[in-house]
């Protein structure tokens, strides 16, 4: 009897955005007089960190520091539709929407930039620190504040824009299947190593190097924490989790967590995380949804490294200590 | 954390001021002091509390239902049977024209799964409600449940949903979703080796830290605020409208910061109930799901089979590949016919096989319904497939990851849905991983690009 070493390898593609399309998201954006930004949507914030995500894609877009920009969702009197937050979609489609709806906003801030300046709109730039200039006379420029009191109180102008993201949805073709379920996919690749100790069943996940291809980072320490708790997730379905533990079976379902396994801070492998970023063609900034994938690779990854270190097929989830047990004495016994 | 952002350098543009910039969440600091306001934060005067009465069998007939005694409990102040509900027969998917109606809001004649909603209780303390709930009487006749799939496929099986007819889902394609390209069998007929293996998953729960509930408050005008953690409003005041036959304009949903989703909280199971008992009784109610309630009575992730045989050459190229899943849906489509048919967008996985035939099934059993959950459609079918690529590779003496390289889909190859694959980053997200593990893969593998060929 001996704890046995293993490593294992797994590589995955993932969809973004609800499959085979036809899932809008709208956004509205708009200035407060001294020049701060709303964008109002009805998307739900799962924790994840949609509404700072859409903070800096407005800001992005209109050229202002992200602590100008409040984002209000969630709220059916007053935000435009969202299909909903799910499939990975929040960023990529509310992304979209803000974008386009702060690219209008943006046009006529810089109309009224340029009736205050005496030049033409289309002369003027963001210098993203709240200050409209002239492209190569940074000399002439306006504060978005002035702008704001500008178009409010003395030019009559709404500094506000209407944003619209929609996939057309995608009908499968009935005999070949032929269709588009998603217009981007991320990806990854994850190695996992383990130890296996052959008299008890148990497994340790002692480290797990992620690589997550995520089209672009909108906001690395945000990606980061979206990243390590999908790593976790994975690891914890591949070896501890379900409802029903003899599946079929309906009995022995957990009711608490005392019942329903999850690992523990002790039993948190060591956990390393690489990001590159391919934009997509359609997404925000470049941006994928990654939100899901991240915790699909770890689940085959300790599969085939429990496999390399003891030499048993699990082809059934969780792989739990009983099952890992059983092979192997199927496996002595044969 | 690191950004590699030597890789596709030559396609992103990295001048911008926000984008790419770690700004720190706004909306931390007040869940970390515990400021954020939930929707459970929200009190009322006189709020009622809803508790279910619950199927204690897998499949049954209702016989008769008597109210009588739950009604006089103290505290009591509204008992709701399906007769109550104006349109009990939903199904969420309808807003996307996906049907059959097949499930009850509260069960009308029938359970089809243990934990089936059949009687909503609403006093004035959830222990007056959970106390009533176990005087309401119940006389089921139990009927034969069934809970493999593959039993439930069989000729005579128990009919789960009278609603389908038969126990999976009917595709406009047939019995499952289907993908067709190449040929699947010349494909085997010439390979090296064929490899057919079976996969089963078990259902898993979300886990969110804060349970599905809401909090619904009359506003005298005849509309009805809701307080919720759904992860989708409008989906969720649209199929409240259908079932309550209201408005859409006499309901107004607030929401937005959720304690956690993963996917189980796509469902819409407690807002209408909630909001029909605000609307007959005049009083505020809550709904909030027991952790009990949100492990073993909220949509699991569905378990899944999934059958792949793969046909393979000594060089390492996969020839052909057969794909067949079954999604077990349990009594209730939610939104399993969705979730099946996005496995079969999925498959072969990213890779480019000549040869591919899919078949998705969603099947109905006698259990709690599944749904969405992270990865919906996909995770369970990851995991088949690089289970599989492992066993492939070892069986033709390959390294499990060079493997891989030789069957990578690249920019411009044809996807078995008949997409030509585009942004692809499988090849570079495998070549750092080599690096990162010290996994060391031929130098040819190392010098690929996810780039179209000549491009």
């Amino acid at each position: 009897m001996a704890i046995r070493r293993g490593r294992g390898v797994a590589a995955i593609n993932y969809p973004t955005g609800m499959n085979l399309g036809g899932d809008p998201t709208q956004a509205l954006v708009h200035s407060t007089p001294t020049g701060n930004f709303m964008v109002t949507l009805s998307s739900v914030d799962l924790g994840q960190g949609m509404k700072q995500i859409m903070a800096q894609i407005c800001a992005e877009t209109i050229g202002v520091p992200t602590d100008r920009v409040v984002v209000d969702t969630a709220d059916t009197d007053t935000g435009p539709h969202c299909m909903g937050t799910f499939a990975s979609r929040g960023t990529h489609r509310a992304g979209n929407a803000v974008i386009q709806a702060a690219k209008e906003a943006r046009q006529v801030m810089l109309e009224v930039a340029a009736e205050e300046l005496e030049v033409n709109a289309s002369d003027l730039e963001t210098n993203g620190q709240g200050n409209i200039l002239v492209k190569g006379a940074p000399q002439t420029s306006i504060s978005i504040f002035d702008v704001a009191l500008s178009a409010h109180f003395k030019r009559g102008r709404s500094i506000s824009g209407r944003g619209m993201f929609l996939i057309p949805r995608s009908y499968p073709e009935k005999e070949t299947g032929a269709m588009k379920p998603s217009t981007c996919y991320a990806h990854a690749c994850t190695v996992a190593e383990v130890e296996v100790d052959d008299e008890t069943g148990e497994v340790t996940v002692l480290t797990v190097k992620n690589v997550f291809e995520i089209g672009r980072a909108l906001n690395p320490k945000m990606v980061e924490q979206q990243l390590v708790g999908g790593s976790w997730m994975g690891i914890s379905h591949a070896l501890y989790e379900t409802t029903e533990p003899y599946y079929p079976n309906r009995d022995h379902g957990g009711t608490d967590f005392n019942q329903y396994l999850m690992p523990g801070p002790g039993d948190l492998a060591q956990t390393e995380i690489i990001v590159l970023e391919r934009p997509s063609a359609d997404g925000p900034y470049g941006a994928k949804g990654p939100g899901e994938m991240c915790a699909n690779p770890q689940i085959p990854a300790v599969a085939n490294a429990v496999f390399d270190a003891v030499g048993v097929r699990i082809d059934t989830l969780p792989i739990t200590p009983e099952r890992i047990l059983r092979a192997l004495r199927a496996q002595a016994a044969n | 954390m690191e950004l590699r952002k030597n890789y596709f350098a030559d396609v992103r543009n990295d001048d911008l001021h926000e984008i790419g910039q770690p700004r720190p969440r706004s909306d931390s600091p007040g869940h970390v002091t515990g400021k954020t306001a939930f929707f459970a934060d929200r009190t009322f005067p006189g709020m009622l509390h809803l508790k279910m009465v619950r199927s204690p069998h897998h499949h049954a007939r209702i016989r008769s239902i008597d109210t009588s005694e739950a009604e006089k409990h103290p505290g009591v102040v509204k008992v709701l049977t399906a007769k109550d509900v104006p349109h009990n027969v939903y199904t969420i998917l309808i807003l996307i024209q996906i049907g059959p109606e097949d499930e009850t809001v509260l069960a009308d004649g029938k359970v089809r799964w243990k934990g089936e909603a059949v009687v909503a209780v609403l006093a004035e303390t959830e222990r007056a409600a959970q106390e009533a709930a176990a005087k309401v009487k119940i006389d089921y006749e139990v009927l034969p449940a069934v809970f493999d799939m593959e039993e439930a496929l069989k000729p005579g099986a128990p009919l789960v949903n009278e609603y389908h007819g038969q126990n999976h889902y009917l595709y406009d394609s047939g019995e499952c979703r289907k993908v067709r390209f190449g040929d699947v069998e010349a494909g085997f007929a010439g390979a090296d080796h064929i490899l057919e293996q079976s996969y089963q998953s078990s259902p898993i729960e979300h886990a969110p830290t804060e349970t599905t509930g809401c909090v619904v408050a009359p506003e005298g005008n005849d509309r009805f605020t809701c307080y919720t953690n759904t992860q989708a409003m409008f989906f969720t005041l649209d199929n409240t409208s259908i079932i309550l036959q209201m408005p859409g304009s006499k309901l107004h949903f607030v929401g937005g910061t959720v304690g956690g989703g993963f996917g189980g909280k796509v469902d819409v199971i407690v807002e209408p109930i909630a909001i029909l008992g605000a609307k007959l009784t005049g009083r505020p109610v809550s709904f909030v799901y027991s952790r009990e309630e949100e492990m073993q009575i909220s949509s699991p992730r569905a378990a899944e089979k999934v059958v792949i045989k793969d046909g393979v050459m000594k060089d390492g190229r996969i020839v052909a590949r057969k794909v067949t899943g079954y999604t077990d849906a349990g009594a209730y489509s939610r939104h399993s016919p969705y979730g099946a048919q996005k496995g079969a967008g999925h498959y072969p996985g990213p890779y480019t096989i000549p040869n591919v035939w899919i078949d998705t099934y969603c099947v109905y059993t006698n259990r709690t319904p599944s749904s969405a959950m992270r990865g919906f459609g996909v995770t369970i079918g990851d995991f088949a497939l690089e289970v599989q690529m492992d066993k492939l590779a070892r069986l033709i003496g390959m390294d499990p990851l060079e493997f891989r390289f030789i069957n990578a889909y690249r920019d411009g190859d044809m996807k078995a849905h008949r997409q030509p694959t585009e942004g692809a980053a499988l090849i570079e997200c495998m070549q750092e991983a080599s690096r990162a593990a010290n996994w060391p893969v031929a130098e040819k593998f190392m010098a690929m690009s996810s780039y179209k060929k000549g491009a």
